[in-house]
């Protein structure tokens, strides 16, 4: 294992959770190399022949067990784009975190676009966690553009929570996810941009199998001069159950286009969807307020129970 | 405990002015619930959000334990031990019921010191602490958490705004076994409750009377609640029950 330094021992914190190296399967990548990989009995991971990234294999029964994959990017003007692809037995229930820090103080952008794709085997279940994080004040942008695509096989279902609150200076995230007979993909994604931040965000779902569901709920905050697109599109092709919802509160001079779209090609897939912009309620701030905060520290425990 | 001196409050209507509270004199002494009771319109929410500093007054002066708190704000009103009760309860995505009593109560709250906040207003700790005070919740149990949020402050003084508004006659029975039980247990604080409900004029020690703007009334129970009965300013929790 290649010794971290404080920067990217911060980001890894920032994007993991983690403070030591963690139990179970991990892969570290810091700067564009490896900086270090443990493997287990039931999950292998690899770097890709051409060395565009890496490939994990999760063996059938494997059960609680988890894989790390943070990537940190400490070095100003780096670009990067690295494949993941995560291949999921049959009746296994295991943990996936990835994240992504980026520090950038120099003057040149950074950029790290992560594919991701994801193959879960009939009857298995995936919790999927991944975490974006920025920070540095050089002039250099921190730019992340993850793609995420997803087949879930027969009966399997997997968890997906995106977070994204702080210091990305743009992004553009991009889920596709294809779910067959009586599988189930449940995404929460929490956004919160500022300062002169771009994102979008675009999720297509598409229940293809018999009994299949979805369930995308967005949270998102733009504040100061933040742009945000949400766009969020569930496809049902069968007797299917799906809902998307965007819910997002502007504050400063924030802008969202929140586009919760539904397509059905069959007359039994129920399909709904939802959204609402708002700013804080000034109820909200009162009611705080009355408990003895500050309007500060009331606008913070709303943001953060909204983002929670 | 608390004063008001000629308090009055307008708001600009269709470009004139137009006077909520007219000229406002009241003294709550310490231990003491007041009822302050009186038509729809005549100034009694406004009177609470004034206390409270929702609202500033126009004019006059409001007097807590001896201190000009006129223009302090809602925050250094809280932090001095005014506490307030919304009318309508105010909704939370994302914040759950455990956050809401931490916050009140200004430090990390023990789950079990959050439980008996929550079994003090009749509710179950265990199926509300981790819940989030958003639309899944009806208006009675939105009005109980309410509550205990007031009760994690111990504050000084308590102002209830329309306690009984928007909730069923099952949760209002309830509630006023909640009044009755702070009641007595006020100790070295004071209550004020907006109320026309009689049962709750019942347990007053004092009553107030407010109509447009003004006090028309203001004495102990005993003195003033034999007129009230039978007006709109006592009235029975439904007519058919009796």
């Amino acid at each position: 294992m290649v010794k971290l330094d404080e920067i990217q021992k911060r980001l890894i914190r920032e994007v993991a959770d983690l403070h030591e190296i963690p139990m179970g399967a991990y892969n570290f990548r810091a700067n564009g190399g490896l900086a270090g990989r443990n493997t287990t009995a039931n999950i292998d991971i690899s770097s890709k022949p051409d060395g565009s990234g890496i490939d994990i294999h999760i063996k059938d029964g494997t059960k609680k067990e988890s894989v790390h994959i943070p990537v940190v990017l400490s070095q100003s003007g780096l670009k990067e784009t690295v494949y993941n692809d995560f291949y999921v037995g049959e009746d296994c229930d295991v943990i996936i975190v990835a994240g992504c820090g980026i520090d950038n103080c120099g003057s040149q952008d950074s950029e790290h676009d992560g594919i991701h794709r994801f193959f879960v085997g009939p009857n298995s279940h995936v919790k999927y966690v991944e975490k974006h994080y920025g920070s540095g004040d050089g002039l250099g942008k921190r730019i992340l553009n993850p793609v995420t695509e997803v087949t879930l096989e027969e009966g399997s279902s997997m968890e997906m929570e995106m977070v994204q609150i702080k210091g990305v200076d743009s992004t553009e995230r991009s889920t596709i996810a294809t779910i067959g007979k009586g599988a189930r993909l449940a995404i929460q994604e929490r956004l919160m941009t500022h300062g002169e931040q771009r994102a979008s965000s675009i999720y297509k779902v598409i229940l293809e199998g018999a009994d299949s569901s979805a369930d995308l709920v967005s949270r998102s905050i733009a504040r100061d001069h933040s742009y945000q697109k949400l766009d969020l599109c569930i496809v049902g092709k069968a007797p299917c159950k799906g809902h998307t919802e965007c819910d997002s509160i502007i504050m400063d001079e924030g802008v969202i286009l929140a586009v919760p779209s539904l397509e059905a090609h069959h007359v039994d897939a129920a399909l709904v969807h939802e959204a609402a912009i708002g700013k804080i309620a000034g109820d909200q701030l009162i009611k705080l307020m009355t408990l003895g905060l500050t309007e500060k520290q009331a606008e913070e425990e709303i943001i953060n129970g909204f983002l929670a | 405990m608390l004063e008001l001196k000629n308090v009055s409050f307008s708001v600009e209507n269709e470009g004139a002015p137009k006077e909520i509270l007219h000229d406002l004199n009241l003294v709550l002494e310490d231990r003491k619930l007041l009822v302050v009771t009186g038509p729809n319109g005549g100034g009694k929410s406004t009177l609470a959000r004034i206390i409270a500093g929702i609202e500033k007054p126009t004019s006059g002066q409001i007097l807590f334990d001896g201190e000009d708190i006129t223009q302090l704000t809602i925050t250094e009103r809280a932090q001095r031990g005014i506490a307030f009760a919304f009318q309508q309860p105010v909704r939370f995505k994302g914040i759950t019921v455990h956050n809401l009593l931490r916050i009140a109560s200004g430090k990390n709250l023990t789950v079990s010191t959050a439980c008996s906040y929550l079994s003090e207003v009749g509710l179950c700790a265990r199926d509300y602490i981790n819940r989030e005070v958003n639309a899944s919740l009806s208006g009675g149990e939105l009005k109980r958490i309410e509550i205990a949020t007031v009760l994690a402050r111990h504050s000084r003084l308590t102002v209830f705004d329309e306690p009984e508004a928007g909730i069923d006659l099952w949760s209002f029975q309830n509630l006023i076994r909640i009044f009755e039980s702070m009641r007595e247990n006020i100790k070295e604080s004071s209550m004020i409750i907006i109320s026309h409900q009689e049962r709750i004029l019942n347990i007053a020690d004092e009553i107030a009377v407010l109509a447009d703007g003004r006090i028309r009334q203001h004495g102990s129970k005993e003195e003033i609640y034999p007129g009230l009965v039978g007006t709109e300013s006592a009235q029975n929790a439904c007519e058919r029950l009796k």
